[in-house]
């Protein structure tokens, strides 16, 4: 995945004569050090810079009277600079030379068009003729006849190359809309010649090549928005007749109808490529912006948009852009990474950045913070990124390995109360997995208030934090699982159903001091009361089992009731117990893979669910509008979901069971009632539905006296 | 365009009367219908099935059969025991003659049309000889046991077959001994079973019977062996009446369920000489007892105890796709039953017996279109008429100004002067009205309400002067040049008080100059019924519907059709008019609209704007929805001469009162359903 990195400006462009600021730069070319260019304006001056310190390290200008007219290079071999002002007289110069009236001087009997350095071999020198010479056969006989290679054509491009050791110069030139491409080989000296194919309707407007295992890869940027590949072979070692390229097209920048002006292109890596340009499409108006484009997947994987203007001008080197950008030389830095189908789409991003930020977190538990792996993620990042990560990680490594509890309570109260991240979720969830690891491996471990308050940011989910409900159900820790199946969306059904489990079983006593959110009970359940009865029977009878077979005795003529309020109406829950479960019933889930797991409850635990669900259903069935009021509380189709559930998965054993019976009985006589009641309500909705449907009918009566309007 | 204050009508509580029995005639293309309540109607089936004549029914009359003998003469009888010839020019009972033999269940014509066999209740069946002017007694056939139900002639006329009670009988004419006699077979019910009427037969030139009887049975018979052929069941109750096609191929039979099933001569194999009656296709268009049923080329007609006459076109029978092709459903006659007194806003209902007058309830607020405003004064019943007597009305009037009734039956003429003062109805007969030589045919009043047309015989049309304060006097009578003999059944005055025209049975139109009591014209003849006659109250030009659908506009100054008539006539009418089910039956106007012409039917109601251009076959004709979604100026590109408006059905009566208020009477088929006596219960899957 290419991206664009920061942004800055090496110097600003002063229109000097000549020149003006449309027009750009005249060239700018790597200097002997890879952190520096040297940069040449259309003017009489030089410049070499620094470009990370973005400052010049030295300038060098002609005479009032003279131009440089081909971009100053450097000497790789020698340090020496080399241009040519006024086209024939070529200039070389050192670092400490300051005046270059005075430095070594070379009229030639030909114009030059440019000087092509590159590293390990002699600076060619490329005359607008077209002839190629190398610097050094060139200043042994400065006035010797240079010969005209090409008739009337003028260079447009050029470009050299060392491919096997080899210096190879290619450039392109133009003669009434025709583009010819040269090959010249300097040693020996040989020149191929190839016409371009012509299109119709668009005309190239900026050329790139590489080389590779012989085969010269030209690419050309057409103005209809277009990049084609041209490939040629440098093996031929004869001059052929001129043949014509064809193209093959790689990649279409623009949608149609749009033009492409001012633009250049660059070649970034195999797989991508830099476009700068102008995009001109009628209606909007133009907008220049610098795009990356993967050309093997042909997306578009980033661009910047450059308001003030540029040149059209576009060099890259080391990864860095170089572009003029309203009146100042602008430096962009890139980074293109390889590309896969993944990235291209743009798909990789997320993963990426999660799955490796979470290994880093398990090898920080291990290795030290300055751990080679997590310095490389790390850098990956953008700068922002950066700083979040790094406190995440303080305050992760410091939760994981030494910190108590109460520092880390204090810690993340801290980091909570001040957190305006951008990325907030994902640091909560590395945060949470970081602390739930510790718990895991550390019994005496829990942070239960630091675990409350991180669910209560709202921003978590069951996948986030996979193992954080298995630690609360080993704590038992009811509160936090309540908090956890009301907030998680996801919540699995096995777990759901271990919960479930683990709410039926534990004793209504233990739950008596947790601070269980009540909310969703208080809407049907008086609480004291219920809990003076809770305390009652539990006083009475110890545990639930027998305090079932108590409330089993549910038919109300036969038994006196000990208690005043009637059993039907009585919960055989208490109200935490209730909060737990109705917790239960609110969480999302599917029946194909809940009732397998619903399977697991034991008979006892199914009867307790059962009659807090029938007790539910009848008081649900006492509201007129069948649901209880309040957020949390279930719904009449929740209950009668659960209860069907329950009992499909649990029909035999129900069966035959004995203390189930009585439950069975007054439930089945509860349903046909409410049944025979709907039935009836049926029959009134029924005549009522014949009402309306016949009323507009009978509206019109024996007379009426109506509008009518014809048209 | 014009947006109308509509006062809905649904109390006017007209029931037609059932239909009891029909007879065809396929030589002259008439079907002849009887109803229950004695009335007589005939149909032209080359007009668009247009209801040509009518004779009002008769208390005392019920006619149990009908048959065309000798041409076009048209008998009936009925359980009144006499032989009725019907006079079709003056639209009356020609005379009646005594059967001798009780009440008559059954008369038939024989092939040449030259005798009537009748079947009476004593058993016997007589033999009438048709003459030019009357029928006369010839001879009875040995009277048998049990009331002759049905009779039918054999194609040769030598032979009757007769259905009678649990048997069916065979007389040779010539001897007139029966020769035959085949038991029909009883239903078994319990220990006893119920005797077996046979309610139709039918003696086929194969020597073969087809009868049909109340168990439910169509059975074929060997008329020379006694033998049965082949029996179909039909129906869990009765079959009631069957009639055969003339290639005798087809036969129709309705039950008492109101179903109707086709039998077809098929043969048993394709190429096989052998062929086979097999029951084919079952309508169910009826709701009552399918009483009559008659089989022309192309359709099976039938008519129920419902009051409708269903004609279901057979379309293998069938040349592509026309008026014909579709089915067809009457319910409604195609006379004017209502009369519209504008100024006062009453209403006159014509009922079978009694007239109802009515005045319209009126609002005082405005709305617009769908909207329903409130009525602020109800809907007023002023006055009922009792006609005196066993005879039927047959027309009515009211005039204008609503202070004139008349009304008339078969033999008499009345005429009531109607006095409404604040609230009281008054009415007072007006006892020396002329007697007239014959029955009025139609009725109508002046606009001035200064006097009073008279359609009557032959043409001719009786001008009675109205006096105040209740007092009248024969004026003149107006006779056409041509001296025709068909009673006059449309009648039509112009405004001005000019001009009177008269359409009559045989489609002639007469124009008179009722301030020289003399013809004027005579619209040239067109070879279709006249459905609706008026003249507009500017221009004085005619317009005149047919029963094929069309329309044209003569000018009776110019004694010429109008421009506008040449253009419609060149142009053509649209498809979806032509194609329309029932005809026009009355045509009125907007005093404030010259070009509007206002037309309806019992299906819809149409203002025919002549400003705009007709429409052609690939523009819809009912566009008055999309016209009203589309803008003021978008209308006026799609906007063409007819807007019609469907929304009132079935219509009885449209007319224009003053302001932009418009009248409609409806008669929804719902209200008539409640009215009848149950149908034969029937099991319905589902119920």
């Amino acid at each position: 995945m290419a991206v664009l990195g920061e942004e800055f400006t090496l110097c600003g462009l002063i229109a000097s004569a000549g020149a003006g600021a449309g027009q750009g730069i005249l060239g700018l070319e790597p200097g002997s050090d890879p952190d520096q260019v040297l940069l040449t304006d259309r003017g009489r001056t030089a410049t070499l810079y620094k470009v990370s310190d973005q400052k010049p390290l030295g300038c060098w200008s002609v005479k009032q009277d003279q131009t440089i007219t081909c971009p100053a290079v450097c000497n790789f071999e020698t340090g020496e600079y080399i241009a040519v002002h006024d086209d024939k007289v070529l200039r070389i110069w050192k670092d400490e030379d300051v005046n270059l009236d005075k430095v070594f001087k070379a009229t030639l009997t030909a114009e030059v068009y440019r000087i092509h350095s590159l590293p390990h071999t002699e600076p060619l020198v490329l005359f607008k003729g077209g002839a190629v010479q190398t610097l050094d056969a060139l200043l042994a006989a400065p006035q010797q006849e240079i010969e005209n290679v090409i008739s009337d054509e003028v260079i447009r491009w050029s470009e050299a190359f060392m491919e096997t050791q080899q210096p190879v110069l290619i450039f392109t030139t133009e003669k009434n809309g025709n583009y010819f491409v040269y090959v010249q080989k300097v040693n020996p000296n040989i020149l191929h010649k190839y016409k371009l194919e012509q299109e119709e309707s668009s005309h190239p407007l900026s050329f790139t090549a590489y080389t590779k295992n012989n085969i010269l890869t030209l690419l050309c940027l057409y103005s209809n928005g277009c990049v084609y590949k041209i490939l040629m072979s440098l093996q031929h070692s004869v001059p052929e007749e001129k043949q014509i390229l064809s193209k093959s097209l790689l990649l279409k920048t623009v949608v149609s109808d749009t033009v492409l002006k001012g633009a250049s292109l660059a070649i970034l890596d195999k797989d991508h490529v830099a476009v700068l340009g102008c995009l001109d499409s009628p209606p909007n108006i133009a907008k220049e912006c610098l795009s990356i484009w993967n050309t093997k997947f042909q997306t578009l994987q980033t661009s910047k948009e450059l308001p003030q203007g540029t040149s059209g001008q576009l060099w890259c080197y080391g990864e860095r852009f170089f572009l003029t950008h309203g009146k100042v030389l602008t430096v962009i830095v890139y980074k293109c990474e390889t590309s896969s189908l993944a990235a291209a789409v743009g798909k990789l991003k997320d993963t990426q950045t999660t799955v490796s930020s979470y290994v880093n977190w398990n090898m920080l538990q291990e290795d030290d913070l300055g751990s080679p792996c997590a310095q490389q993620s790390v850098t990956a990042k953008t700068e922002s990124k950066r700083t979040v990560s790094f406190r995440v990680i303080f305050f992760l490594s410091g939760f994981c390995i030494d910190s108590s509890q109460n520092d880390v309570e204090e810690e993340l109260w801290q980091f909570l109360s001040n957190a305006q991240m951008s990325d907030f979720q994902a640091t909560v969830g590395y945060i949470i997995t970081g602390l739930v690891n510790r718990c895991k491996t550390e019994p005496t471990f829990y942070p239960r208030n630091c675990l409350v308050q991180l669910i209560q940011t709202q921003g978590l989910s069951y996948s986030l934090c996979p193992d954080l409900m298995a630690v609360a159900l080993e704590k038992t820790d009811m509160h936090l699982l309540q908090l956890c199946l009301q907030q998680f969306p996801d919540v699995p059904e096995a777990v759901t159903c271990a919960c479930l489990k683990a709410f039926l079983s534990i004793n209504d006593d233990n739950l008596q001091g947790t601070n269980v959110n009540l909310d969703s009970v208080i809407s049907y359940m008086d609480i004291t009361l219920s809990d003076q009865v809770e305390k009652q029977s539990a006083t009475v009878q110890n545990g639930f089992s027998s305090e079932l077979m108590e409330e089993d005795s549910c038919d109300i003529q036969l038994t006196p009731k000990p208690h005043v309020v009637d059993n039907e109406e009585l919960c055989p829950v208490g109200p935490q117990k209730a909060a737990l479960l109705n917790a239960i019933l609110y969480s999302a889930y599917s029946e194909t893979f809940l009732l397998p797991h619903l399977k697991d409850l034991s008979a006892q635990q199914v009867i307790l669910f059962l009659r807090y669900l029938q007790y539910l259903y009848i008081k649900c069935s006492e509201k007129v509008n069948m649901d209880f009021p309040g957020m949390l509380s279930p719904t009449i189709n929740q209950i009668m979901d659960w209860m069907c559930l329950l009992l499909d998965a649990h029909f035999t054993v129900v069966v035959m069971l004995p203390e189930a019976k009585g439950l069975l009985f007054s439930l089945h006589k509860f349903v046909r009632a409410q049944v025979r009641f709907y039935s009836e309500l049926n029959k009134i909705e029924g005549s009522l539905q014949e009402l309306q449907r016949t009323k507009p009918q009978k509206d019109v009566g024996l007379y009426s006296i109506e509008m009518l309007e014809l048209v | 365009m014009g947006e109308f204050q509509v006062h809905r009508v649904r109390f006017f509580a007209y029931v037609p009367a059932g239909i009891r029995c029909l007879a065809h005639s396929p030589r002259s293309g008439r079907l002849a219908l009887a109803r229950t309540d004695g009335a007589l109607e005939v149909y032209n089936l080359a007009a668009n099935y247009f209801q040509e004549k009518g004779i009002p029914g008769h208390e005392t009359r019920t006619t149990e059969a009908l048959c065309w003998a000798a041409g076009d003469r048209l008998f009936g009888a009925g359980l009144g025991g006499d032989i009725s010839e019907y006079d079709l020019e003056k639209l009356r009972v020609k005379y009646s003659l005594d059967g001798f033999g009780g009440p008559i269940w059954s008369m038939a014509a024989d092939p040449s049309g030259t005798q009537l066999a009748v079947g009476c209740e004593d058993g016997s069946v007589k033999l009438f000889q048709v003459l030019p002017d009357k029928i006369q007694f010839e001879r009875s056939l040995d009277r048998q046991k049990g009331r002759i139900m049905s009779l039918s002639w054999h194609p040769s006329g030598t032979r009757i077959a007769v259905g009678s009670i649990d048997l069916l009988r065979v007389f040779d004419v010539k001897s007139g001994h029966a020769i035959q006699r085949i038991l029909v077979d009883r239903r078994p019910q319990g220990l006893y079973s119920r005797e077996c009427v046979v309610w139709s037969v039918a003696f086929l030139s194969d020597g073969t019977i087809v009868s049909s009887d109340s168990v439910g049975k169509v059975q074929f018979w060997d008329s020379e062996k006694g033998t049965l052929l082949e029996t179909h069941p039909v129906s869990s109750s009765a079959v009631l009446c069957l009639a055969v096609s003339e290639e005798e191929d087809s036969i129709v039979v309705g039950t008492s369920e109101g179903a109707v099933y086709q039998f077809q001569l098929l043969p048993v194999k394709w190429g096989s000489a052998e062929s086979k009656w097999v029951r084919t296709k079952p309508f169910q268009h009826h709701t009552h007892d399918v009483r009559a049923v008659a089989h022309s080329a192309t359709a099976l007609i039938s008519g129920g105890l419902d009051a409708q006459l269903v004609i279901r076109p057979l379309m293998e029978r069938m040349h592509g796709k026309g008026y014909d092709a579709a089915l067809r459903k009457f319910t409604f006659p195609h006379r004017r039953l209502v009369s519209c007194a504008r100024k006062d806003r009453l209403l006159l209902f014509q009922f079978p017996q009694h007239l109802e007058l009515w005045r319209l309830g009126a609002t005082n607020s405005a709305g617009k279109d769908g909207d329903i405003l409130p009525v602020s004064r109800a809907p007023e019943h002023l006055l009922q008429l009792k006609s005196k007597g066993p005879e039927h009305i047959c027309c009515s009037c009211i005039s204008l100004c609503g202070s004139w009734i008349a009304y008339s039956t078969a033999s008499r003429l009345h005429l009531h002067r109607v006095h409404l003062e604040n609230g009281s109805v008054s009415v007072k007969r007006v006892s020396k009205v002329p007697k007239l030589l014959y029955s009025a045919h139609q009725l109508l009043f002046s606009a001035d309400s200064t006097s009073l047309f008279v359609a009557s015989d032959q043409g001719a049309v009786h001008v009675l002067k109205l006096l105040e304060p209740g007092d009248c006097g024969h004026l003149q009578t107006l006779r056409p040049n041509s001296g025709s003999a068909q009673a006059v059944y449309l009648l039509t005055a112009s405004v001005d008080g000019d001009w009177l025209a008269a359409a009559g049975g045989d489609w002639e139109i007469n124009v008179y100059s009722l301030r020289h009591f003399k013809p004027h014209c005579t619209v040239p003849a067109y070879n279709c019924a006249v459905t609706a006659l008026a003249i507009h109250p500017v221009t004085n030009n005619l317009v005149i519907t047919h029963s094929d659908q069309q329309v044209f506009e003569f000018s009776i100054p110019n004694r010429e059709y109008t421009t506008w008539s040449r253009k419609v006539q060149q142009h053509g009418l649209h498809k979806g008019w032509l194609e329309r089910d029932t005809p026009i039956t009355h045509i009125t106007f907007n005093p404030k609209q010259p070009a509007h012409i206002l037309l309806h039917d019992t299906h819809m109601f149409c203002i025919l704007d002549k400003s705009l251009p007709l429409p052609d076959d690939a523009t819809p004709l009912m566009n008055q929805t999309t016209l009203k979604q589309l803008s003021e100026k978008a209308r006026r590109s799609y906007a063409h001469a007819f807007k019609i408006c469907k929304k009132y059905q079935p219509l009885l009566f449209v007319d224009l009162l003053e302001e932009g208020s418009l009248v409609v009477v409806e008669r929804p088929l719902m209200d008539i359903k409640t009215q009848l006596p149950p149908p034969v219960q029937q099991k319905k899957f589902g119920t």
